[in-house]
Parts: structure tokens; C-alpha cells; sequence
């Protein structure tokens, strides 16, 4: 018996992941990318190994997703991590009079903290404000964006799955019944359009997942809030530093190679092919990452730029929206046949996501195969180039 | 920041498949403190579907944008317009040379990818093992006494292999950015790396024109640990030639450190 075929349209991290997880389940998949790897929101992300320290006061299922994935992501790619940890820094009042909810949160969700005073705290972290009160180390990291999804990309080339980028997807194919059979795309590589057609297509392309799924003529409450990061041109500090706050504009500085990167905002855009960087917001990052390490204001500004957050759920702001992901089956939602779609989600939840929808696929094709990406170390993300399509 | 924008002209290198090259024009409208990569992005974006190019952090971390900027090689998404050109100018955008091209922008990383494993460049690796130069720039303070883990400061843009004036006669030269890895992985302690750097393809290959160093934006400084890498070999080879036993061992290489 032949094996069922996938099309996943979209090369992020939720692609990549899902690639690589069908094809250790059997599938025959094929990835349609219009760019190439991690072109869209996924190579842009702050680069943040989530500790779930952030979300455990008020989107509690998303803190145990992180600190979840953090510690098999750890396990399965530790070539592309900076496990460094992060901290908690706590420095006005108000700040002060949410350390018992974090706390409290940090145990909910089994995020393992430890309390540090100012002096502990500025002994480990001398670039921090001096200001400090009070302070928590978490389990954060840093990932390199790209490596981590060519990591994922590259296990699942070894394994079968090939790689279609610079692809667009123009149409998906659809039968009398309305039901998806496969996509038509575009090679701009080469420029030649053709049909590739599979018993399931997967629609993996975070916040544009709803133009995509409108060719289809169904519907994914999807809410695109972009946020802006400002990378400056020294590792001030070797951990993640994070405000002891409710989430806020650039409360977070990620250290990456020589850099330290601030972020980061949330508004609302049309538009997602293109969206400007907005330069109140990059000084307002400037101003906050100076009140998180004042040695910002010396340092020289290396790299502005912007991603777009695929949050799910309409008609509230971007910060009460909670992170945690979804999988559509759209013959439930839509009534058409042979198309999912998952989006929502964190960089740091990307396996799990795939396994929620390889899951979906599995159930939808009658495929008994058990989910083992827990457990499998990704090969050098150096594969993805190195192995032939 | 400046609030006047200037018109310029992105003369981009295109390529399909057989067809020949040739160069397009797009006139665009930009903020002189923009990247170059945004402009080619908007060209993208809102002028022609067809332009294939690589990206993704936009922040100089991943190494998937370089490119020739009126022909030296740059990480355009930290190349801000105002440096390349003026009001009115032009830019000229091109592939990166010494790779093979897949269409327009984008290059085959694959041949650098692979020699990189080869070596044994760590993506990650100690604070301490990366700083070539530590003296002169420092990464960060960190607690005294505590070393730790960081993604490594070469990215695999391949600016230097583009660059490398040898590298386009001899395309088996393992090229800047490999040996550079290989400095950093270290061939003391790992023949078959040492192999590698101590072949005509290896560091006696190089002429030190020192293009990759000029253009590295990532502080890795390639051109000087090529040099360095020399006067290791050099050494070990007399230490061998004199040590006796004329092995070329490990473990005694291990022993005389």
C-alpha cells in the first residue's frame, strides 16, 4: 500500500515541526513554502525558549505548553539553544505586588523559579538595573530561529519529506464536493506552475492561515498582531531578562550571539505581506529596555524589525489573547473534506503542535502511528542544505 | 531619525531557470535609516511576485540575506540604505558569488553547510572558546568564574566565501568561514580536521587577500584565524618532525599540551 500523501503549505516552525512528524509516522509529504525557511513570522521571533514564567499568572495553559516543550526542545535540539535560563526582575512597587501571583503560578504550572535578592540577583546579572528589588530565575533560553526550523526541516528531508520552497501556493485544487484535493503552485525558482495533488492538505501558515483558508471558502478566526524588536550591538546581559510584570511593550531583552534584543509590542495590521517597522515603537523599545538594563542607552542600535504573532480568537486586544494553538479540521468546522489548518501557538510549542495535528491527520486517514518526536534528537540543522531534495 | 525620504533606484539581478540574466529596475521611495532588505522586500511585496530571495531574522542572526550591495558583499537586513547610496542613487543588488544560484537572490548554501559539519563548527559553544578576541570585544560581562553557553558568532552568511578572491579560481578551497570553524573546533586533538586545514585546499590556499575579514559582519575575523591556524600547524609539524617516533598520533599531541 502506497503511503497517504500530505501537502503542507508553509515552511515556518508549525510546518517544519509537522513535517517532521508525519514523516516518522509514514506519511509521503511534501511542503509548498512561497520563500524559503522561516521567511515569514517564524525566522523574526524574538528567539525566546519560553520558560512559561511569562504566561503563568493569566494564560495558564500556555505556561505548561511552554515549560513543557522547553524541556524536550532542550533534550531534542540542544545545537540551536542558548540554555542559558532567564530572571525576573521586580523593580518599582508594582512590580513588587505581583511576585506572589507569579509565585503562586510558577508552582501551578510546575515552572521551577528561585528567588534571588538585588545583590544575588546583580552578582549574576551585573547590567541589570541597579534599582532591582527582588528577583526569580526561570528556565528561559535563546533559540536561533532559523537553525531551529532547519533542524526540524532537516530531520524530515532524511525521513522522506521534501521541501518546495520558493512555491507559491496560487489555488487549492477542489472537487464537485467541495473538498480539497491538493494545491496549484507556482515555482518562482523556475517559473513554472503545476498541480500537486495529496489526500490531505495541511494549511500551516501562522497569521496568514485565514487567506489561505478563504480559497477553500472556510474560516479561521484568526487575529495577526504584529510586535516590533529592536536588536542592539551588545550581550549586555547573559540571561533572558524578563519584567516581574503582567505582559507589556518590551518587557523582555533575549540575548543572542553578541547581541541583546529587545521586545517587544502588539497592534493590528491588514496588510500582512508587508508591515513597517513603526519608530515610536523602536523607541519605546529603547526606553524600556533601558528601565530593564540601563546600559541599553550606551549601546548601538544594530537591527530594528517586526513579526507577526498568528493569535487566535477576535474582538480583544492582543494582549489578552491566549497563546495556546488550535487544529482545524475543517470538515467539522467548514464541511469540507481533506483540509486542516493549525495555527495560534508559540515558537517554543511547535512540536507539540505538530503532534496535536499529525494527530488530526492520522485520525482523519485512519493511519494508526503513535507520535515519537518527543523522543527523537533532531540531526544539524547544516542537513537541510547538505541533503538533496 | 530622519523624517525626509529619498527616491531610489534597486537595480535587482534576475534569473529563471536557462534564462540569461539581467537586471530590473524598481523605483522606490524610501527612509534613508530603512535596511536594504526592506526595500527588496517591498519590491516583493508590492511591485513583482516573481523576485525569489532569502531572509529571516532580520536581525543579523540567521545569515540568510547576504547579498552584493553595489558589489561588496552585505548582511542586508543591517545595511542601512543611507550607507550604500543617496537621494536619487542607485543600488544594485546581486547573488552572492562563489555559490550556485538558485534563481534571482538566492543562493545554495548547501557546499558551505556541509564543509562546515565537516569541520566541526559548534553552533553552540562556550562564551570562552568563542571570544577569538576577547580582549578587544568582550561578548559580555558574565559572573566571574562562570562560562556559558552561546550561540556562536559566525552565522553562515557566506559573505567571506563570496568575497574570497581564491575561493572563485579554486572552488575546493574549503573557503574562509570553513576554516575559520575548524579554528574555532580546534586541530589539536582532532586529525582528521587537522588533515583538512593542512591540504592544498586548506590554509596554504589562502593568499590573505583578507576580503573575508572586511566583509564579515559577525566579528569572526576569518582572514586572522587562517594566520593563526598556520602558525599551529607550523608548529605542530616541526614538534613531529623532531619528536622521534614521527607519529602523527593524537594521543601525543594530547601529551605535549
Amino acid at each position: 500500500m502506497s503511503k497517504p500523501k500530505i501537502i503542507i503549505i508553509g515552511a515556518g516552525f508549525t510546518g517544519v515541526a509537522t513535517a517532521h512528524d508525519l514523516a516518522l509516522r509514514g506519511f509521503d509529504v511534501t511542503v509548498v513554502e512561497r520563500g524559503d525557511i522561516a521567511n515569514g513570522t517564524s525566522g523574526r521571533t524574538h528567539g525566546l525558549l519560553h520558560s512559561g514564567g511569562r504566561y503563568a499568572v493569566s494564560d495558564q495553559e500556555s505556561a505548561i505548553e511552554c515549560i513543557d516543550e522547553n524541556m524536550i526542545l532542550r533534550k531534542i535540539v540542544p545545537q540551536v539553544i542558548e540554555p542559558n535560563g532567564g530572571v525576573f526582575i521586580a523593580i518599582d512597587e508594582s512590580d513588587l505586588s505581583y511576585a506572589e501571583e507569579f509565585i503562586e503560578g510558577c508552582n501551578a504550572c510546575h515552572i521551577p523559579i528561585q528567588e534571588l535578592t538585588a545583590k544575588q540577583a546583580l552578582a549574576m546579572e551585573p547590567n541589570i538595573n541597579p534599582k532591582v528589588i527582588v528577583a526569580f530565575t526561570v528556565p528561559d533560553g535563546t533559540f536561533d530561529p532559523l537553525r531551529l526550523a532547519l533542524s526540524f526541516a532537516g530531520t524530515a528531508k532524511k525521513n522522506g519529506a521534501r521541501f518546495r520552497t520558493f512555491t507559491d501556493m496560487e489555488q487549492l485544487l477542489i472537487d464537485g464536493q467541495g473538498n480539497v484535493t491538493g494545491v496549484k503552485v507556482w515555482d518562482r525558482a523556475r517559473d513554472v506552475h503545476e498541480d500537486l495533488h495529496a489526500d490531505l492538505v495541511v494549511n500551516a501558515t501562522g497569521a496568514w492561515v485565514g487567506e489561505i483558508a478563504a480559497h477553500a471558502g472556510a474560516h479561521v478566526p484568526i487575529n495577526p498582531t504584529p510586535g516590533v524588536m529592536v536588536a542592539f550591538d551588545e550581550r549586555i546581559v547573559q540571561r533572558v531578562i524578563n519584567r516581574l510584570n503582567k505582559p507589556g511593550d518590551g518587557d523582555i531583552i533575549v540575548p543572542q550571539r553578541r547581541m541583546a534584543v529587545v521586545g517587544t509590542t502588539s497592534f493590528e495590521v491588514t496588510d500582512l505581506d508587508y508591515v513597517p517597522v513603526v519608530e515610536e515603537q523602536v523607541k519605546l523599545m529603547l526606553e524600556r529596555g533601558i528601565e530593564l538594563a540601563p546600559g541599553i542607552r550606551n549601546t548601538k542600535m544594530r537591527g530594528k524589525y517586526m513579526a507577526t504573532r498568528p493569535l487566535i480568537g477576535k474582538g480583544s486586544s492582543g494582549r489578552s489573547i491566549a497563546r495556546t494553538f488550535k487544529c482545524y479540521d475543517h470538515k467539522e468546522s467548514d464541511n469540507i473534506e481533506g483540509f486542516v489548518t493549525i495555527t495560534g501557538g508559540k515558537a517554543t510549542t511547535l512540536r507539540a503542535m505538530a503532534e496535536k495535528t499529525a494527530d488530526v491527520v492520522c485520525q482523519k486517514l485512519g493511519v494508526q502511528a503513535v507520535c515519537t518526536t518527543k523522543d527523537v534528537p533532531l540531526l544539524s540543522y547544516r542537513e537541510y542544505y547538505s541533503l538533496n531534495n | 531619525m530622519s523624517t525626509s525620504k529619498w527616491t531610489v533606484t534597486f537595480k535587482v539581478f534576475r534569473k529563471k531557470g536557462e534564462e540569461v540574466p539581467h537586471y530590473d529596475e524598481f523605483k522606490l521611495e524610501v527612509d534613508p535609516d530603512e535596511y536594504v532588505l526592506d526595500g527588496v522586500e517591498r519590491i516583493w511585496a508590492f511591485h513583482d511576485r516573481s523576485l525569489t530571495y532569502r531572509h529571516a531574522c532580520h536581525h543579523s542572526t540567521c545569515g540568510a540575506c547576504g547579498m552584493r550591495v553595489n558589489g561588496v558583499e552585505k548582511l542586508t537586513c543591517i545595511t542601512p540604505v543611507r550607507d550604500v547610496t543617496h537621494d536619487g542613487g542607485v543600488i544594485r543588488v546581486e547573488p552572492l558569488r562563489n555559490f550556485t544560484l538558485v534563481s534571482d537572490l538566492a543562493v545554495d548554501m548547501g557546499v558551505m553547510y556541509t564543509r562546515m559539519d565537516k569541520v566541526g563548527q559548534r553552533s553552540v559553544n562556550s562564551d570562552a572558546k568563542e571570544a577569538y578576541q576577547s580582549e578587544n570585544r568582550p561578548a559580555g560581562p558574565a559572573e566571574s568564574g562562570v562560562d556559558f553557553i552561546r550561540l556562536s558568532d559566525c552565522i553562515e552568511c557566506g559573505l567571506c566565501i563570496s568575497a574570497c578572491p581564491i575561493t572563485a579560481s579554486s572552488p575546493e578551497y574549503l573557503g574562509p568561514a570553513v576554516l575559520a570553524g575548524a579554528h574555532q573546533h580546534g586541530i589539536k586533538g582532532d586529525e582528521q580536521v587537522f588533515r583538512l586545514a593542512d591540504c592544498e585546499d586548506g590554509v596554504w590556499r589562502c593568499h590573505s587577500a583578507f576580503e573575508c575579514t572586511a566583509v564579515c559582519p559577525s566579528f569572526v575575523d576569518p582572514g586572522e584565524r587562517i594566520m593563526d591556524l598556520r602558525k599551529q600547524i607550523i608548529g605542530e609539524q616541526f614538534r613531529r618532525l623532531f619528536s622521534g617516533s614521527n607519529a602523527r598520533k593524537i594521543n601525543t599531541m594530547e601529551a605535549s599540551k
